[in-house]
């Protein structure tokens, strides 16, 4: 809010606001949305979609029938397999995208697996990952490569992939499970869905950023169209093309579990979810294990082979791999026809730590209970609450330990007018106008806050950081949450993502300025923020919620734990990859340490940290959703509700409606960074 | 504009009236396809209405013709115009009006087909940024153009193999571009050129982003190539002491059009304007003239004279001039007499790139 033009837009905004809150009077439908002017929605999009499904309804069950034939193969193959063979093949692709510290990682995962008790489940829910990711390939590529060769499809397709990957992957299901019916396939279709987009964006990217003197050079040494394609534009974007893969498999393995959550199939989402709700922790955390296991082997395995250096592929002694591959698996096949063992896992071998730990769990529980109360009230009482009721009532002497009496309001105006007082007086009424609407904003709190300055507060954000355009589509897009009727849950929504990334953001940062400065902690931080990155949102839960049980303080950590990740990530990156000239001259001129840091190297990496804020927000409002399974209010959980109840309308408006939001915060904070980029000649790119 | 005549018989490449108009209807300003508006002043003018209609004028009018065994240099600025000219030249950018003949037929009215297989067979190029398949390495980079003809690996590396010996490449066989320096990059570049036995040779600025030392090294590597091999070679460079290097003939380009045409010596005892002055101010033309540019024919050889090369430098000759008045005898290649040359011929030939002789007081 630096922008002296538009202070006078934000002033108006904060009276208004005050006037509405103290005053409503005659406006009072301007503070509470009134109920009459919600159109409803929901019934006609069910209507809409029984009509659908009557008129199509056969065709997507004969399309469900004919995929559900590849995954009782798939299924069925792993099933067959000796878990021996399983491992020697999987240690085999270790080896060959990475070396033998990825072979044994796969051996040591598997093993796992095997050991304690969960082999069938991994394996059927790997089956379905192995079927999804070639046809998400398959058609991220066709689509990527129908977009390279034409502009017009691009402006079509783009568009459509934003809005695919901010719709909550919960929200897929919904439709798919409407159409499908219950069953394997609808993991399948949500995890197609789900999958192809990276791979479009990659083939695109991959593909047209192949150096135009490649291209001549490839014309010029006479090749036809095909050849041109195949021989110099492929193999020129493999590894952007292979990057694709990596991101495609991880976004499947992701919805595949996600799927679990309807229930009936014997994998290893499910058995996370069932025993997390039967507070099974022990298993819940070693089912978690397993996927997140599986997750860093698939993602291992698929970014060694999509960053591989072409120098290895070619070395003399790989071609002989694939023969003493083979042979292994022959033998080892007729080994374990003869050996029991090596054929299934025998049961005497199972172990199941799980009741140990589920005692050892509730130990900790009863002996730190007034500990873990304490951080958790005390979180609720000066954190959550102010925010979510505001100020104005979430001090009372039963929490506070005093009441808010009129004098202590006095008190509190007036502190807060002295600080925008003096802040204007040098020189930042910018900063004096943002720090009395957000004064105004704590006191009267998110959810009571009137719904017109809410709106007015984010059209005005779009309006100063993007422009007109933004403005107006933030305008309709929360337009629509009025109509629609989700605006009470869009701001609980906002509430409980808000706290949390505004957490992640300012801990994540000065983790990511902590990490830029010691090779020690950046070494520490970086293999826990990679595995956080590739987790399967629901494990982040369940460490979670087994010490905090379900509620929103669970939820808020459980973001916290995810969106801090990219924060961290970018702002070490923007910290560390700053021109050396820049650095070396700030030395000679005298810079401190200190003066280096606050005046010249988190300027320069501040696009960089805008972006991680941006990806921030992305990743908060990604695991928002899942929290419902915890018990959060809000859009994640009508579209849970939706789910449960196959309510199309509910779980779609609440689904559309995320993604709103999603998109909103997207663009908002992307043309911040975006903005900064330009006015320092710098280029950013997400990570 | 100046056209050094020259006899059309042993023409390979003929470049005729070519404009490239970039912009939304770059083909309303031409009735005629062949590009001929008529004279220079004519074609000027019209590239000037064109540029006032906010089209962009990226070669106008441009002739020229390359002899069989010649190596013809575009010398220019960046934005001159001489990228946009090679590539029109091998058709990697359409011409908007023109005729680019080879042999005598015009290779803008070949379709697509005729097209790829003129580029399989008839010519070969080289790209300043060394345009080699990161996912190749040496040999099959530089067989390449052999796979898309749809020859076996075993024939097409035998092939390349012998281009690689011929730019000294030998032992880098299996690295990829990745792990060679600029220099060996670049001769990868022209070996892959090469290797389809091209009759044109079109090299864009192919030494222009190695080291001096390395690009020195590399221009002598050139001409020791073209003297084994005689291609007709177009030959672009941004640098005027490159293109006096290696130049047989060259033009120098700006904005679009072409300045002048001629010998290296040609540009630099007649600069065509101040602005091919500007270049030719810098040259050491001592070293540039030879005893052959300025000798003078009509004097014969008289008793006790010395005799020189025609290829001798001036700078060479300098001091011998200094001590014998008369001057001395320049042969020609067949060791025949060709005419003399004595201190005032020096003196006269290194005048005529004086700006104003005036600053001179008597």
């Amino acid at each position: 809010m630096s922008k002296s033009s538009h202070l006078p837009y934000w002033i108006a905004l904060l009276i208004v606001t005050l006037i509405l809150h103290f005053f409503p009077g005659p406006f009072s439908a301007l503070v509470k949305y009134p109920d009459s002017l919600v159109l409803g929605l929901t019934d006609p999009m069910n209507d809409a979609m029984r009509w659908f499904v009557d008129l199509f309804g056969p065709l997507f069950k004969a399309i469900g029938w004919l995929l559900e034939w590849p995954i009782k193969l798939a299924q069925w193959v792993l099933a067959l397999l000796p878990w021996s063979v399983t491992c020697v093949i999987f240690m085999a692709l270790a080896y060959a995208a990475s070396g033998w510290r990825l072979a044994l990682f796969a051996l040591i995962s598997l093993l796992y697996m095997a050991c304690i008790g969960y082999w069938p489940q991994s394996m059927n829910s790997l089956a379905i990952v192995l079927i999804s990711v070639p046809m998400a390939i398959g058609v991220g590529f066709a689509f990527g490569v129908w977009g390279f060769r034409s502009a017009r499809a691009k402006r079509l397709i783009m568009p459509l992939l934003d809005l695919l990957q901010t719709i909550p992957a919960f929200a897929y299901l919904l439709p798919i499970l409407i159409l499908f019916g219950f069953g394997t396939t609808v993991g399948l279709v949500s995890s197609i869905l789900y999958a192809f987009p990276p791979m479009v964006r990659n083939t695109i990217l991959g593909l047209s950023s192949v150096s135009p003197t490649l291209i001549e050079a490839g014309e010029i040494s006479g090749a036809n169209d095909r050849q041109l394609f195949w021989k110099v534009r492929m193999p020129a974007a493999r590894n952007q093309l292979l990057l694709g893969v990596n991101q495609t498999t991880m976004a499947s393995l992701s919805m595949v579990i996600i799927a679990s959550i309807i229930g009936g199939t014997n994998d290893i989402g499910w058995e996370v979810l069932s025993t997390m709700r039967k507070a099974q922790f022990g298993e819940s955390l070693l089912a978690g294990f397993v996927i997140a296991l599986m997750a860093m082997l698939l993602d291992r395995i698929s970014y060694g082979f999509a960053t591989q250096d072409r120098r290895q592929l070619s070395a003399g002694s790989k071609p002989k791999l694939p023969h003493y591959v083979a042979a292994a698996v022959v033998i080892l096949w007729l080994l374990s026809l003869v050996i029991p063992f090596l054929a299934v896992w025998p049961e005497a071998l199972v172990i199941d730590p799980a009741p140990a730990m589920n005692l050892a769990l509730e130990n900790f529980i009863l002996n730190w209970r007034i500990a873990l109360e304490t951080i958790k009230n005390s979180a609720f009482f000066f954190l959550m609450l102010p925010v979510k009721i505001g100020l104005s009532q979430a001090v009372s002497p039963f929490t506070w330990g005093f009441a808010l009496t009129p004098i202590l309001v006095a008190i509190y105006a007036a502190i807060c007018l002295a600080a925008a007082a003096w802040l204007y007086l040098s020189r930042k009424a910018g900063a004096a106008v943002a720090l009395l609407i957000f004064a105004a904003f704590a006191y009267i709190s998110l959810t009571n806050i009137p719904w017109i300055a809410l709106l007015a507060l984010f059209v005005l954000l779009s309006y100063q950081t993007s422009g007109t355009n933004l403005a107006i589509g933030t305008a309709l897009g929360l337009g629509f949450l009025l109509v629609a009727g989700v605006w009470p849950q869009s701001v609980l929504s906002l509430y409980l993502c808000g706290v949390a990334v505004l957490i992640s953001f300012s801990l994540g940062t000065l983790i990511g300025i902590w990490a830029a400065g010691s090779a020690l902690v950046s070494s520490i931080v970086r293999p826990i923020i990679d595995t956080l990155q590739t987790m399967p949102l629901f494990v982040i839960l369940i460490p979670f919620v087994m010490i905090f049980k379900i509620g929103e303080f669970t939820a808020l950590l459980a973001i916290i734990a995810y969106a801090i990740v990219p924060a961290i990530r970018y702002t070490e990156h923007g910290l560390r990859n700053l021109p050396a000239d820049i650095i070396e001259s700030a030395t000679t001129l005298g810079c401190t340490q200190r003066q280096l840091l606050m005046k010249v190297k988190l300027p320069l990496a501040l696009p960089a940290i805008m972006l991680g804020l941006n990806q921030t927000v992305i990743y908060g409002i990604g695991m928002l959703v899942i929290t419902a399974l915890v018990g959060t209010n809000g859009l994640g959980q009508r579209i849970y509700i939706g789910l449960g109840d196959g309510d199309f309308g509910v779980g779609m408006t609440a689904g559309i409606g995320m993604a709103i939001i999603a998109i909103i915060a997207d663009r908002i904070t992307q043309s911040v960074s975006l903005k900064r980029q330009q006015k320092l000649g710098l280029k950013m790119d997400i990570l | 504009m100046t056209s050094a005549a020259s006899p059309s018989s042993d023409v390979k490449l003929s470049c005729r009236n070519i404009w490239k108009i970039y912009g939304p209807d770059p083909n309303q300003y031409f009735t005629n396809r062949n590009g001929n508006i008529g004279s220079d002043e004519d074609a000027s003018k019209h590239a000037a209405v064109i540029r006032d209609a906010d089209h962009i004028v990226a070669s106008a009018n441009v002739s020229f013709d390359v002899h069989v065994g010649e190596i013809f240099v575009i010398m220019g600025l960046s934005g001159s115009g001489k990228s946009t000219m090679v590539r029109c030249l091998s058709r990697l950018v359409e011409p908007t009006a023109g005729e680019i003949l080879l042999d005598g037929s015009n290779l803008l009215d070949i379709n697509k087909e005729e097209l790829i297989e003129f580029r399989r067979h008839k010519m070969g190029m080289v790209f300043q940024n060394f345009g080699l398949m990161p996912h190749l390495n040496v040999v099959d980079n530089i067989a390449f153009p052999l796979e898309l003809q749809g020859m076996g690996q075993d024939e097409r590396r035998k092939q390349a193999q012998e281009v690689i010996e011929l730019v000294g490449l030998e032992g880098r066989e299996s690295s990829f571009p990745s792990q060679l320096s600029g220099g060996q990059q670049q001769r990868v570049g022209i070996a892959r050129s090469l290797v389809v036995k091209p009759e044109l040779w079109f090299l864009d600025e192919p030494f222009s982003a190695l080291d001096p030392l390395i690009r020195k090294q590399m221009q002598d590597e050139f001409l020791r190539l073209q003297r084994e091999l005689h291609k007709s070679i177009v030959f672009i460079t941004h640098d005027f002491m490159e293109a006096l290097r290696v130049a047989d003939r060259m033009a120098i380009m700006r904005d679009g059009e072409v300045v002048q045409i001629g010998r290296p010596v040609d540009l630099i005892l007649n600069p065509a304007d101040s602005y091919v002055r500007e270049f030719t101010n810098d040259v050491p033309w001592e070293l540039v003239l030879t005893a052959g540019d300025i000798a003078d024919t009509s004097r014969k050889r008289a008793k006790g004279m010395g005799q020189i090369s025609k290829n001798t430098n001036v700078a060479t000759l300098l001091p011998y001039l200094a001590d014998h008045e008369a001057g001395v005898v320049v042969l020609d290649e067949n060791d025949k007499d060709l005419g003399v040359v004595n201190a005032r011929n020096v003196v006269a030939a290194l005048a005529s790139g004086v700006m104003d002789p005036a600053q001179v007081t008597e």
